[in-house]
């Protein structure tokens, strides 16, 4: 075993550790560091398998935007909601067999073998020409990014408007009533 | 075993992780953060089979989820703060009369 897959097989327990952690912490920001731990586990995931821009947006994003937000909220809020010293529902039972049994049928699905010859497999991936991967270093592939889904760039610009918007929306609708 | 059915099998196991965190836990931020775990399972599966297709249109649409799940948290997130400053608590239990 080579140190390659050593480091996914570590970093594949890490995101799996995370979210068990996730289920079993009793603050929110506990979850919300299990939370991080995983995502940051599969950046290194990403990371190994060559796609290093999306490694980087993992992070960047996901790691520096949205968690961090939500590690504030948590901040904001009130530390002696029952929520906190309950920590599951009435459906804890029916949830965790559910669960278990989405996982088993997902997981049947996935490593029943298929047939290799009737898999028709993408041009691309048959033919290695150059090193597999090559194309998700970062800058070949900011340059076809821009070059053909520039239109797609700048739309996020124009959803991200909108969720801002939305979101003072939100805030200033909720306090008309009391004034 | 096989790499790709490696990151499959976590993918799965992080969706289903993230499912039935939604289903038992009360707190609604927590509930909010197992839904980010499963977006991160479907997003782990994405991008196998992208780097595997070897494909750039695979890790655009990696990036345009990234966008709009950072956009459907920062309008989630006001809403749930909105919700426990009327009811003061974020014990999803207290909001059982919400019916559609």
């Amino acid at each position: 075993m080579n140190l390659e897959s050593l480091l996914l097989y570590l970093f594949a327990a890490g995101a799996l550790a995370g979210g068990v952690l996730m289920l079993v912490a009793r603050h929110p920001m506990r979850v919300a560091l299990a939370l991080i731990g995983s995502m940051l586990s599969l950046a290194g995931i990403y990371a190994i398998l060559g796609v290093h821009v999306i490694a980087v947006f993992q992070v960047l994003i996901y790691v520096g935007a949205v968690m961090v937000f939500m590690v504030y909220v948590i901040m904001l809020l009130d530390v002696q909601d029952p929520s906190f010293t309950h920590k599951y529902g009435r459906l804890l039972v029916p949830g965790l067999l559910f669960g278990a049994g989405l996982a088993v049928v997902l997981g049947l699905a996935a490593t029943r073998g298929v047939d290799p010859a009737r898999v028709t497999v993408p041009a691309a991936a048959t033919v290695e020409a150059h090193e597999p991967g090559a194309e998700f270093l970062i800058q070949p592939f900011s340059a076809e990014f821009l070059a053909e889904y520039w239109l797609h760039f700048e739309l996020t610009s124009v959803l991200l408007l909108a969720a801002v918007v939305a979101a003072i929306a939100v805030i200033k609708g909720g306090r008309r009533p009391d004034g | 075993m096989d790499r790709v059915q490696l990151l499959l099998a976590l993918s799965i196991a992080l969706f289903a992780l993230g499912l039935v965190g939604v289903m038992v836990r009360r707190n609604a931020l927590v509930m909010l953060m197992c839904m980010e775990l499963m977006l991160n399972g479907v997003i782990l599966s994405l991008v196998t089979f992208a780097q595997r297709a070897a494909d750039t249109a695979g890790a655009v649409l990696v990036f345009l989820i990234f966008v709009v799940a950072a956009a459907e948290i920062a309008i989630a997130i006001p809403i749930v703060l909105l919700l426990s400053r009327q009811r003061k608590t974020l014990d999803v239990e207290a909001y059982s009369d919400l019916r559609g």
